[in-house]
């Protein structure tokens, strides 16, 4: 840093033969697309914002993602997104030393950090695919039109409304299809098989359905908005991961090949680096608007 | 080690392993105590709105605390990982200044959503009626 400095203060940067920006063209336009890349990002987030404001109502994110792979109903709130926000941190770190090992032309040392970030971006990407499917396939009770209704989150509808009070909830029960009587009645106790609720007649069904509506958790149905917002930007930054996934394979392919070897130098690791430091940038924001607050 | 690529650049960063891994790895330290303490900070909004009579202030300040973290965090990413930290002054302010766009758009963008809202809660009766959460005491 301050051998840097010293050079700054001792050299008239704008005579013409070098860069005066003193960085390499190609790094230089990667920085200025990662800064229009920002404004698409911040335009996404912040349009999700001006809805979320004009709204008297919003999903609560710790009722919305409070689900683990393989823990069941548990009431987990936060801790997947834990967990895939530290993978994105670690994937950024070893790409900080796939960087470090090319400014030392150290083949072997690229190499094996490169193959580290490519597992940490799959894993991410696996992360979200199960988050995605556990969203849209979910099964909520949710009452719609004054009856109830079984949906997932989707882009058209939003089961993560107000709760509903139980004289409500048993309103529109009079009114609810004998079929969604049915998956109710096995929604809100497992211990009935879909199959035996099938046999149920009518009246058993509203019956074990009233008696256990406090386990479902019956809501209102919520702003369409977040569905659409949520899948659109966690859908454009997993792209950006996805996109940054396959850059990093092919350098992993170039580095393999020796094309850095015989060119002298490993700047593409670099520009490749800021894309993927970029993507866990974005994360950090998008973490924040969806997950935190 | 001049090679055609880099005779643009004249002056390149040579940091010595040592300084480079302390530097990474108390990078890497600091991200995740930030994170640790915003998941904290989350936790604990989501135990205030379960709670009995949910202090809308203190949701507040929590939320703007993550926002401060979270806007460390990317200086932190830009600035170590991204290596702007170590560009020449006149480089890191050809993206810093456009960024500053982001004061207004934010600002001016909330504020519109917010009038919005409280337009249509003046006007458009339905709209409050149909959307305005009940007052249930304890959260489920």
């Amino acid at each position: 840093m301050s051998t840097t400095t010293t050079f700054v203060q001792q050299n008239k940067w704008w005579t013409g033969g070098k860069s005066p920006f003193n960085l390499e063209y190609g790094k230089l336009m990667m920085w200025y697309f990662l800064m229009s890349d920002a404004f698409t990002f911040g335009a996404f987030l912040i349009s999700y914002g001006t809805i979320r404001f004009s709204q008297n109502f919003w999903p609560d994110p710790n009722v919305v993602f409070n689900a683990f792979p393989g823990a069941g109903h548990a009431n987990l709130p936060l801790a997947f997104v834990s967990v895939m926000t530290f993978i994105l941190i670690i994937s950024s770190v070893t790409m900080v030393l796939a960087v470090h090992a090319g400014h030392n032309n150290d083949k072997k040392g690229v190499i094996k950090w490169l193959i580290w970030t490519i597992i940490g971006g799959a894993a991410f990407l696996g992360c979200q695919a199960w988050e995605w499917h556990h969203l849209i396939t979910g099964e909520h009770a949710v009452l719609m039109d004054g009856q109830l209704n079984i949906v997932g989150q989707t882009t058209s509808v939003n089961p993560w409304g107000d709760l509903v009070t139980n004289e409500a909830a048993i309103a529109a029960l009079a009114k609810t299809p004998h079929e969604t009587l049915v998956n109710l009645a096995h929604l809100s106790d497992h211990n009935i098989t879909h199959a035996a609720a099938m046999k149920m007649n009518h009246d058993d069904l509203m019956k074990t359905v009233t008696a256990n509506l406090d386990a479902l958790h019956i809501r209102k149905n919520g702003p369409v908005a977040f569905g659409g917002y949520f899948f659109g930007i966690t859908g454009f930054h997993g792209f950006h991961v996805f996109s940054g996934v396959v850059i990093n394979i092919v350098m992993l392919i170039m580095t393999q090949k020796d094309v850095f070897a015989k060119r002298g130098h490993y700047l593409m690791i670099e520009k490749a680096g800021l894309y993927w430091h970029f993507v866990d940038l974005v994360w950090v924001f998008v973490f924040l608007c969806f997950y935190l607050i | 080690m001049i090679h055609p690529a880099f005779e643009e650049v004249t002056e390149h960063h040579h940091v010595d392993d040592a300084t480079f891994k302390k530097r990474v790895r108390n990078t890497t330290i600091l991200l995740s105590v930030i994170t640790v303490i915003e998941l904290a900070i989350g936790l604990a909004i989501y135990n205030i709105h379960k709670g009995e009579n949910p202090s809308e202030l203190l949701v507040l300040m929590f939320k703007g605390m993550v926002c401060i973290l979270t806007l460390a965090k990317a200086y932190y990413i830009v600035s170590v990982f991204m290596h702007l930290g170590d560009e020449i002054r006149n480089m890191i302010m050809t993206i810093v200044v456009p960024l500053l766009l982001f004061v207004w758009f934010i600002g001016a963008f909330i504020w519109d959503g917010s009038s919005y809202k409280n337009l249509r809660n003046k006007y458009d009766r339905h709209f409050k009626e149909s959307t305005m959460p009940v007052k249930h005491g304890a959260h489920k």
